[in-house]
């Protein structure tokens, strides 16, 4: 990625040209706001593209219509918001059962409900992890920047590719309508990466030895494709040693790539008192608040962030709480993912809730008051 | 009747679910010798199906199969056409996963003139569930959610699908598996979203209840009332009355989506 170029994007874009750049070139979708722009640039971009947008009657033929196109080969991203985002979650279940690729942008929106559809909240973390029934798994990217959205979507689309395995990114409103500098590369240098093009000729679709290209429908490989529980070729089984082994093979692709999927970064002190573990936009006021503790005032401060939300960043969280004495979670929402924060930290650090939901931005004053309690 | 051509069904995969008497084998069959004759080669060909017991066909058909979730087999279709329009997509829905909880998908690709074969295996029930009433089911017919029987009004499918948009509909019934072939064939052959509504004996959840006999007493019926639409233009309509119109209906042109969407990108 030698050639690249600052470009003045809002998040929605970032997200349409991040996925665009990793090789998207399937759209279909329904409108709402606050994720309707992610339609219309796809829209505007992917005919030139030779791709294809399609506007469909409703939010669960969206998350149909992109399952059908990835079965046909094609790298696909539907978006939506809050409403839209309960609607998606039957088909987004069959795509985690059938291992379809696809990703699925959920812009957050104030609910419960229709809710407060302009303001910003971090209320569907929870549903991002268990909207769907069943014991399934679920990758879930949570951007705090223009820039982050756009690189975690090529992430999403690659990963998505390669683990065949559905993937959400989970925007803010705030990071959804911002906008900021980008840097892109050049047009023709897409990030793609290939997935695999040689098939073996003893390929089975869901090969019980591990991880496995799809091959798209027309290429003369006749599986099936269901969301039953199924055996390696596809078919429907209720055996229960197959069931068993079929919930653990999909489950076991996302703890072996475990690596690759979680990404985290820490800023501020190297022995911390005191550590912000934060997600989303919230990221930002609290990476204000950090900048002028540490930085300025060298205090034992420091941020973890999540980019990846799910699966939950455990192994990071657990080492943080037996540095610091206290873990603060801010979230714009009533508390979603500070439980997990105190089940990794183990009683090793007192874990603090800081918790907004008025449809407002949570703000770096709100966070350094709290954080003054123990400096 | 010849043997059906082995290649096309997964025989590992039988005997299949079904009950006996059950009318979902014979429309199966039937779409299996139409694309036979179609010429298409094998591989591609896709079958698509919802959920209920006519979607599990798709299991029993060796080609690549996408069984959905419950009225959702068309916008899995629509997504599937858009990405490979080359393929050959039959569509397989059962009257209340095609007409009720897909309902909205049905009219809708039925708007885009989409080039998809929906095939409607209608046995006026929900089978798998054991026999409550779906939009099919006629007024006043019995249903374990209807034991008076139903109050509610039947749409009539293919008037539905002319309504939004559809440009081929038929209707043949499992009584008369020969013209059910042919139908199937010259759905297939239109360019266009084609409706085939194929009539079919539930005996288990819909013919008992109702007292309508077993499966041979329901096709004798299902053949008697059926009427060609050749003979009932010259028919009265006191005649015609609980009377089945059978054979194409109805069958026009009109741009098909998928071939425009990639002619106004340049690409067709
Ligand atoms: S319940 Fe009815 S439709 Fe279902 S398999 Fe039995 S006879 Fe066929």
């Amino acid at each position: 990625m030698a050639e690249t170029k600052p470009v003045l994007m809002q998040g929605n874009e970032a997200c349409a040209e991040g996925a665009i750049s990793a090789g998207v070139r399937f759209y279909a979708g329904y409108p709402i706001t606050p994720s309707t722009e992610i339609a219309e640039h796809m829209a505007a971009r992917l005919p030139d593209l030779g791709g294809v947008f399609i506007q469909m009657e409703d939010e669960i033929a969206s998350m149909a219509a992109v399952i059908g196109a990835s079965i046909g080969g094609m790298r696909t991203l539907t978006a939506t918001s809050g409403p839209g985002f309960s609607l998606k979650q039957e088909n987004l279940g069959y795509a985690i059962m059938a291992e379809i690729p696809c990703v699925v942008v959920n812009v957050q929106r104030m609910g419960p409900s229709t809710g407060v559809p302009t303001a910003p909240a971090q209320g569907d973390v929870m549903q991002a992890r268990w909207g769907t029934h069943g014991d399934h798994p679920i990758i879930v990217f949570s951007p705090a920047s223009v820039y982050e959205t756009f690189y975690l979507t090529i992430a999403a689309v690659n990963l998505s590719q390669k683990l065949r395995q559905p993937v959400i990114m989970l925007l803010d409103e705030v990071i959804g309508h911002m906008r900021e500098k980008v840097m892109i590369p050049e047009a023709g240098k897409l990030l793609v990466e290939k997935s695999s093009d040689n098939i073996p000729a003893d390929w089975k679709p869901y090969d019980e030895k591990g991880l496995t290209p799809l091959v798209p429908f027309g290429f003369g490989h006749y599986y099936h494709v269901t969301g039953l529980f199924h055996d390696q070729y596809g078919f429907p089984t209720g055996d229960p040693t197959q069931v068993e082994r079929a919930l653990d093979r999909i489950h076991g692709k996302l703890e072996k790539y475990r690596d690759e999927i979680v990404l985290t970064n820490y800023i501020g002190h190297k022995e911390p008192r005191v550590v912000i573990i934060t997600y989303g936009c919230t990221v930002r006021s609290a990476r204000a608040v950090v900048k002028k503790a540490y930085w300025q005032n060298r205090l034992p401060v420091g941020l973890l962030s999540l980019q990846t939300i799910w699966p939950f960043p455990g192994k990071e969280v657990a080492a943080i709480a037996k540095q610091a004495d206290v873990i603060i979670v801010p979230e714009m929402n009533m508390g979603q993912i500070v439980g997990e924060v105190e089940r990794y930290a183990c009683g090793n650090a007192e874990v603090v809730p800081l918790n907004r939901y008025d449809g407002e931005m949570m703000s770096p004053d709100q966070i350094s008051e709290l954080l003054g309690r123990w400096l | 009747m010849e043997q059906l051509t082995q290649d096309y069904l997964r025989t590992k995969k039988l005997p299949h679910i079904w009950c006996p008497g059950c009318g979902n084998g014979i429309v199966t069959a039937a779409l299996v010798r139409a694309i036979e004759r179609t010429g298409y080669d094998q591989s591609e060909v896709v079958i698509v199906s919802g959920i209920g017991c006519s979607s599990r066909a798709a299991g029993y058909l060796n080609f690549n199969t996408l069984h959905t979730t419950h009225g959702r087999a068309l916008a899995f279709a629509t997504g599937l056409k858009m990405a490979r329009p080359e393929l050959k997509l039959f569509v397989i829905m059962g009257d209340g996963d095609c007409s009720a909880i897909g309902g909205n998908h049905f009219i809708h690709a039925a708007r885009r003139n989409i080039d998809l074969n929906a095939v409607i295996i209608n046995n006026h029930i929900y089978g798998m569930t054991g026999g409550q009433h779906s939009p099919l089911t006629p007024t006043g017919m019995k249903a374990t959610t209807a034991p008076g029987g139903t109050l509610e009004r039947a749409f009539d499918l293919l008037e539905l699908a002319r309504g939004a948009g559809a440009t081929f509909g038929a209707r043949g019934n499992a009584a008369q598996p020969r013209q059910l072939e042919q139908l199937i064939l010259r759905a297939a052959n239109h360019k266009g979203f084609s409706v085939l509504e194929a009539l079919s004996p539930c005996p288990i959840a819909y013919g008992r209840r109702n007292k309508l006999g077993g499966a041979v007493e329901m096709l004798r019926e299902m053949k008697d009332s059926a009427v060609s639409m050749e003979k009932a233009s010259g028919m009265e309509p006191e005649e015609l009355e609980g009377k089945t119109l059978s054979g194409v209906i109805f069958s026009t042109e009109a741009p098909e989506f998928s071939e425009e969407y990639y002619r106004s990108i340049g690409k067709a």
